[in-house]
């Protein structure tokens, strides 16, 4: 029982079985790398060189190499390793302990020689499923790495537009601010010292009346500069309000014609929206997939069909009821002796309050922020900002909504969960876009704050494909997308490339 | 409402400052607590009627009367096989039967003969056998006193503190209630003279009237009590001792301290949320047993209890007269029934309590590997990712384990049909690993009318009965549950018959079972747990609480002897217990927490536990709430490793911690903590034959092999695994070192890692790193080792064996084999076994039958044997049975002195030498 097995060869039943391949002598478990360490009827030297032995104790069921190197076909080194040649296959080392251990290791059955184990040669059937789902996922990493070529391709014109536009806006800023020195140096000239008079008369009058066309005008500038894009027309259209302004002085009508303006200028949809978010829906919709407001304020529950619909109930309310509350908006003005003059105070005051509109501040900040999001190394993620990706389960419905937030919602009733919000790229080193970080979510009772991890796989589809909580309140997300692909190696390489004979 | 009736505005400050699980299990017994503490040492009211002595061949029958109520009380005493003494005391003619444990004895234990020495009106003498002993019955006050010589060994009532609440009528009630102007009605039933314990104030003892002896209140809770107060209680002196152990189950030292000033040592099995260390208060398991233990003799006081029980221990060490320490139980309600253990040795006292209650269930093999649990693995995938992640990292384990959420809405026998909806592929795919399973089965039963066992529960009549009647409902996890009877023996039987694998729908042969939360936990019950006047019958759960958790394990273990034909030994972990709860299968130490402190007090809670017949002890690993630093898991891997039971667990809401999370450093001490124990499997069965066959514990306090070397007394960071490993692990948050005490004047131990050896009786510091387990090898044995380890226990079932030969100074050793199938019956019903004794002496290891009746073949054989303290031979020489000699090679570390022969081959069941030259 003990010490029967001594060189047993697995060439000839190797050779009588197939009659085909040409196994090389060696002894049990030694691979074919190594063969030259073990010629037989020649003393042994452990490959540490810690010791020789005579060659009958290689193999011999006791373990006398500090290293295990004496025994790779047995289980008696603690520290051995076992090779498996598994022709057909991938061959493999086992650790020697799985020797005779009663389970089938190796798919060529040759780690279970003295157990008892009925062990099947599964090699070939292993190597056929092997190569078929490699050459599935060589198909899907080809086809990946084309669409993540696009990917950068889109997302380079995207950053160079949002860059641009960023410019633009910074240098439509610059220029209203020369225009406003120069209308203050036309204004000063045209006021008339007569009027000194009749304009402390007015004063008051005034200031109420700017006051309110400036809540008026900063509203419905924001609304234009919301509709900015990724193309440019957004500026232009606000170049075009300046312009109309100098070339139609009608200090009343100026506005409705400035938002005719606007609309013109924009890209669909062409209507005014309220906050920044409908900024990054424009953005998105170039894409086919779903879209969702970006949720800058980490706020919960927030239906996105709904919100959408809603929207344009209010467009378009907004668009038909704009004339009306116009006219009631409308001040009855006084009679005044100077219109130009007040037509260039209105305009004055109107760049002024254009230049240091926060909402036009905001959507730069928001810029600033997107254009300095780390999307890769080719910015091949931009495309899943402002995105949201769903998986539904027997119980939740979750909802990854890449570079924001991880959320979980009960299929059947009950509030959002919020699991986590971007924290940062997590992969391991050398692979550190594999994997995304999400965490700060909703606490735990007596636990941590939910957090999620986003698994990246190459894949055709942007799609969310698993979800497990392996821990309490740490998730696990499973996501696929072209924008992981790497280039693919030929398919030969990857099916023949280390095999063995 | 009052908070607590039979206690005064004094009480509940000084509850207040305790934590609010403590204020829980204080207030709500306190009552019968408080009525017997109030017994202050003095003259015993109580005496024996000479003249109703009866001598029979088997015991001696007394009464005895209460001077000042005239209640007469009848006492039994016997001499038992084995040096033991029974005493026990009842009411002669109690309204109705009071209750009587059953079922914790294995039999009615023999009897021999007494024999009247001398009679005369202060009393009787009595000889207990040969060995000088003497049962002395003094008549007036009553009193018993065992001698040996002219030494006094114990004495009970020796304080006066006998004390039985006679049964009566609640008509009573009413006459006191007329009397309590005039009167202190208690001193009808307690008309001696007390002092007040000092934490009542003196007006107190007047307020210490009738309330809470028909009727108890806590919050919102009522203990109707139909029976009045039937607390009893009793005292034992024990001159020359200074060290009591046992009563487990309490989170504290081993050696048992004074309980004067303080509370007592509690006994009630209860669900406690978080539990405090070095405390007296009560946790999952109760085991009434008692040890002492001094230079000269240990004994042991086993009080056959099963309802809420008290232990009060004071001594007076410190003065100068000679040491004694005096102990009082108290329990309320039953009888006196209590089994004096004479000893003399550790061991005989272990032989004798195992002769009463019996020994451990011996294991089946894997149990005693590596268990890897979790609350909870959340669904097939989980199981089987776990499963490979120990293969990837090449970690061996034996069972996982999966908690509640398994089931389909914690309704027992049942598979969540999501997460689990194929038990039988996944049980599969662990028996292809020849590994296994074990799923929780709790005995709280989900209310649900479409649920199987519910019903039939129900339908049968099985379920406990709440005091008017009605099936008893309480809330756990399950939400409403019921609480099946499981001290009816129908019950018991129906409920093993659910494990056979076509009821227990899933189940497979490597599925075996966990029973949590059978104290009973009930989360709206009083203190968690059932309502005292709960009806189990005809008695109440008052009577006999603590047996409820032991009859759960013992009719699952049942369950899974039938399911197989009675051919497979079952294994059933269990967390409440009671005497005799050995029999059954494991138990661990609860709902442990993730800290240092929690680490080390694994040791004396698994000591206690072991001194009172319990060897299948252990500790949850890693602690199960809060998240333990990655050191401190490791260190207790390496503890765990070298403890009975050894299961990692987790809380539910805590981080993931499977050994390979923390880093590749780390995963590698851990598995290397897990290697050693498979490594050691060979003796850790063989440890455990020995519990089963004798009763000696596996796990062992220094004492019990060095009685009479003082210094080991109180010690329990450091333990023994049977006679021959020492273990001190490292149980200090940053450790740089420990200091081991090696006992034995004139040995020598062995460091089993670097062979190192070391003199005995001698506190050695030994530096460690992280990676230190320090264990020694005792010189003068010889433990077997499998060295080839593999994933699972299983797969190294054939594996030859390693023989450690550790030379005492004398060049003298002995060890033993144990080998069977390592999990049937067959062992004990077909005598299939190899147990051998190994022995070196005169320069020859030999390997002899210990049991020539038996029979096993094994296909083992002797791979290795290292001899540490040898001198280099010239030759050595294996003799095998048919007379061949071979000569063996050898290899020899002078620097060490370790000879390590190579191979030699022969099987492990056969006779063989070995001899140097």
């Amino acid at each position: 029982m003990s010490c029967a097995l001594l060189l047993l060869l697995m060439s000839l039943a190797l050779a009588m079985g197939t009659g085909a391949a040409v196994e090389i002598q060696r002894p049990r478990g030694v691979p074919l790398s190594k063969r030259q360490f073990y010629e037989e009827n020649k003393p042994f030297t452990c490959l540490d060189g810690s010791s020789t032995i005579p060659f009958d104790r290689v193999n011999d069921d006791y373990c006398d190499c500090r290293d295990g190197s004496d025994e790779p076909g047995t289980a008696a080194c603690p520290n051995g390793s076992f090779h498996c040649t598994n022709a057909g296959f991938r061959p493999a080392f086992i650790p020697s302990s799985r020797i005779n251990d009663g389970i089938c290791d190796c798919c060529d059955t040759t780690d279970e020689y003295n157990s008892g184990a009925t062990c099947q040669n599964t090699c070939r059937e292993m190597g056929r499923k092997e190569r078929e789902s490699l050459q599935i996922m060589a198909e899907i990493t080809k086809e990946g790495f084309l669409l993540k070529q696009q990917l950068i391709h889109e997302a380079k014109r995207g950053q160079e537009d949002k860059q641009g536009k960023l410019t633009e806006l910074q240098g439509s800023k610059k220029g209203l601010e020369e225009k406003v020195e120069a209308l203050r140096t036309v204004k000063e000239t045209a006021e008339d010292p007569e009027k000194e008079a009749k304009e402390r008369h007015l004063k008051a009058w005034e200031e109420q009346k700017e006051l309110l066309r400036m809540e008026k005008d900063k509203t419905r500038m924001a609304e234009a500069f919301l509709e900015l894009d990724d193309d440019a027309d957004g500026y232009v259209s606000v170049a075009e309000l300046q312009s109309h302004l100098e070339l139609d002085p009608d200090s009343d009508g100026s506005l409705s014609e400035t938002e005719t303006q606007v609309s013109q200028g924009q890209s669909e949809p062409p209507a005014p929206v309220e906050t920044p978010q409908e900024e990054s829906r424009d953005f998105v919709s170039d894409h086919d997939s779903d879209h969702y407001p970006e949720d800058y304020a980490g706020e919960e529950e927030e239906d996105v069909e709904d919100d959408e619909e809603d929207d344009h109930d209010e467009e378009e309310e907004e668009e038909k009821v704009t004339p009306e509350k116009r006219e009631d908006d409308e001040v009855s003005m006084p009679p005044y002796d100077t219109e130009t003059q007040s037509l260039i105070d209105g305009t004055y005051s109107h760049l002024q309050s254009l230049i240091c509109d926060p909402e036009c501040i905001s959507i730069c900040r928001n810029l600033e922020k997107e254009i300095g999001f780390d999307f890769g190394p080719s910015a091949e993620f931009a495309y899943l900002y402002s995105q949201c990706y769903e998986l539904s389960t027997s119980e939740y419905i979750y909802r990854l909504c890449p570079f924001n937030r991880v959320s979980q919602k009960p299929k059947f009733g009950g509030s959002e969960t919020n699991l986590g919000l971007w924290g940062q790229w997590a992969g391991p080193e050398g692979n550190l876009y594999s994997v995304m970080k999400y965490d700060h979510g909703q606490g735990c009772w007596q636990g941590p704050n939910r957090s999620t991890t986003v698994k990246l796989t190459c894949g055709k589809e942007t799609v969310v494909t698993s979800t497990s909580e392996p821990s309490r309140c740490e998730y696990l997300m499973e996501f696929t997308t072209p924008a992981v692909c790497q280039e693919p190696a030929s398919l030969d390489e990857v099916l023949h490339g280390h095999t063995e004979l | 409402m009052k908070l607590w009736v039979c206690t005064t505005e004094e009480f509940p400050h000084k509850l207040s400052e305790t934590v609010s699980g403590k204020l829980i299990f204080v207030m709500f017994t306190i009552c019968t607590s408080m009525r017997q503490r109030a017994l202050k040492p003095g003259q015993s009211p109580y005496r024996a009627l000479l003249e109703t002595l009866e001598l029979t061949n088997t015991k001696l029958t007394l009464q005895l009367i209460n001077d000042n109520n005239k209640v007469r009380l009848l006492l039994e005493l016997y001499r038992l096989q084995g040096n033991m003494t029974r005493v026990k005391i009842n009411e002669l003619k109690p309204l109705k039967p009071r209750f009587e444990v059953p079922d914790v004895l294995i039999n009615n234990p023999p009897t021999e003969p007494l024999s009247l020495l001398s009679q005369d009106e202060n009393g009787v003498v009595l000889s207990l056998g040969a060995d000088s002993q003497w049962l002395i019955v003094s008549a007036k006050p009553f009193r018993l006193d065992i001698m040996e010589g002219r030494e006094v060994l114990l004495s009970l009532n020796s304080r006066g503190l006998l004390a039985f609440e006679h049964l009566r009528i609640p008509l009573l009630t009413a006459l006191a209630n007329g009397l309590k102007r005039t009167s202190n009605p208690f001193s009808l039933l307690f008309p001696f003279s007390f002092s007040p314990p000092q934490y009542f104030s003196p007006a107190l003892s007047i307020g210490l009237h009738e309330d809470g002896m028909w009727e108890e209140t806590f919050k919102s809770h009522t203990d109707n009590k139909p029976n009045g107060p039937s607390s009893i209680s009793l005292d034992f002196s024990l001159p020359g001792v200074e060290h009591v152990y046992g009563i487990p189950e309490h989170a504290d030292s081993l050696k048992l301290k004074t309980t004067d000033g303080g509370d007592p040592y509690r006994l009630f099995n209860l669900d406690v949320f978080q539990y405090e260390l070095f405390n007296p208060m009560a946790l999952y398991g109760a085991i009434p047993v008692m040890l002492s233990h001094s230079a000269q003799r240990t004994m042991g006081i086993f009080w056959l209890n099963a309802a809420e029980t008290w232990v009060d221990i004071s001594s007076n060490t410190g003065s100068s007269e000679t040491p004694q320490t005096d102990v009082r139980w108290i329990s309320e309600s039953g009888i006196i029934d209590v089994f004096i253990m004479l000893g003399p040795t550790p061991t005989d006292v272990f032989s004798q309590y195992a002769s009463l209650t019996g020994t451990q269930a011996f294991p089946p093999l894997s149990a005693l590997a590596y268990h890897q649990c979790r609350w909870n693995y959340n669904d097939q995938e989980d199981v089987a990712a776990v499963d490979q992640g120990f293969d990837e990292h090449d970690i061996p384990y034996d069972f996982i384990w999966l908690d509640i959420e398994h089931t389909d809405g914690k309704r027992y026998f049942t598979w969540d049909p999501h997460k689990f909806p194929q038990p039988k592929d996944m049980l599969q795919g662990l028996m292809d690993k020849r590994r296994k399973m074990v799923t929780i089965v709790d005995p709280h039963i989900k209310v649900d009318s479409s649920y199987k066992i519910h019903n039939e529960i129900r339908s049968k009549g099985f379920y406990v009965k709440n005091k008017d009647g009605g099936d008893y409902e309480g809330w756990c996890w399950p939400g409403n549950s019921g609480y099946p009877d499981f001290t009816n023996p129908e019950m018991r039987a129906w409920w093993a018959s659910m494990f056979a694998y076509d009821q227990y729908e899933g189940s497979m042969e490597n599925m075996y079972t966990w029973n949590d939360m059978n104290e009973p936990s009930v989360f709206n019950g009083p203190e968690v747990t059932m309502h005292k006047d709960a009806l189990h019958g005809n008695w109440e759960n008052r009577d006999l609480h603590n047996l409820y958790g032991l009859y759960v394990q013992m009719a699952t273990a049942e369950g899974l002897i039938e399911r197989s034909g009675g051919v497979e030994r079952p294994f059933v972990l269990t967390r409440a217990f009671f005497a005799g709860s050995q029999r059954y299968g494991a138990v661990w130490t609860g709902d442990n927490t993730a800290e240092w402190e929690h680490l080390k007090i694994s040791i004396p809670m698994c000591l206690s536990l072991g001194l009172v017949g319990v060897s299948f002890c252990g500790a949850d690993v890693g602690g199960f709430f809060k998240s333990p630093s990655t050191e401190l898991l490791v260190r207790w891997y390496q503890t765990g490793a070298y403890q009975p039971f050894f299961r990692a667990h987790a809380h539910l809401d805590t981080p993931r911690r499977e050994p390979w999370l923390f880093g590749p450093e780390n995963t590698a001490l851990i598995r290397e903590a897990v290697r050693q124990r498979y490594a050691l499997l060979p003796y850790w069965y063989q440890l455990f034959y020995h519990a089963h066959h004798s009763g000696q514990p596996v796990m062992r306090p220094l004492w019990v092999e060095y009685p009479q070397d003082t210094a080991t007394f109180s010690m329990d960071d450091q333990f023994l695994l049977g006679r021959d490993l020492l273990v001190h692990p490292v149980t200090e948050e940053g450790g740089r070192g420990v200091t081991a005490y090696l006992p034995g004047k004139g040995e020598v131990w062995f460091d089993v890692h670097t062979f190192q050896k070391h003199n005995g009786a001698q506190n050695l510091y030994i530096p460690v790193t992280i990676s230190s387990i320090p264990v020694f090898q005792r010189g003068g044995s010889i433990i077997p080792r499998k060295a080839r380890v593999r994933r699972s226990s299983s797969c190294m079932e054939h594996d030859p064996y390693t023989l450690f030969v550790a030379l005492s100074p004398k060049r003298f050793a002995q060890g033993e084999l144990y080998i069977d199938d390592g999990h049937t019956f067959n062992f004990d019903k077909q005598k299939q076994f190899i147990h051998r004794r190994l022995s070196f002496a005169n320069k020859a290891l030999s390997s002899r039958n210990l049991a020539p009746g038996s029979q096993f073949i094994t296909p083992s054989w002797i791979e290795k044997i290292v001899i540490l303290g040898a001198s280099k031979p010239s030759k050595a020489t294996l003799k095998t049975p048919d007379g061949k000699e071979n000569l063996l090679e050898f290899e020899f570390d002078a620097s060490m002195s370790v000879l390590t022969l190579r191979k030699p081959g022969v099987n492990a069941g056969v006779d063989w030498t070995v001899v140097l030259q």
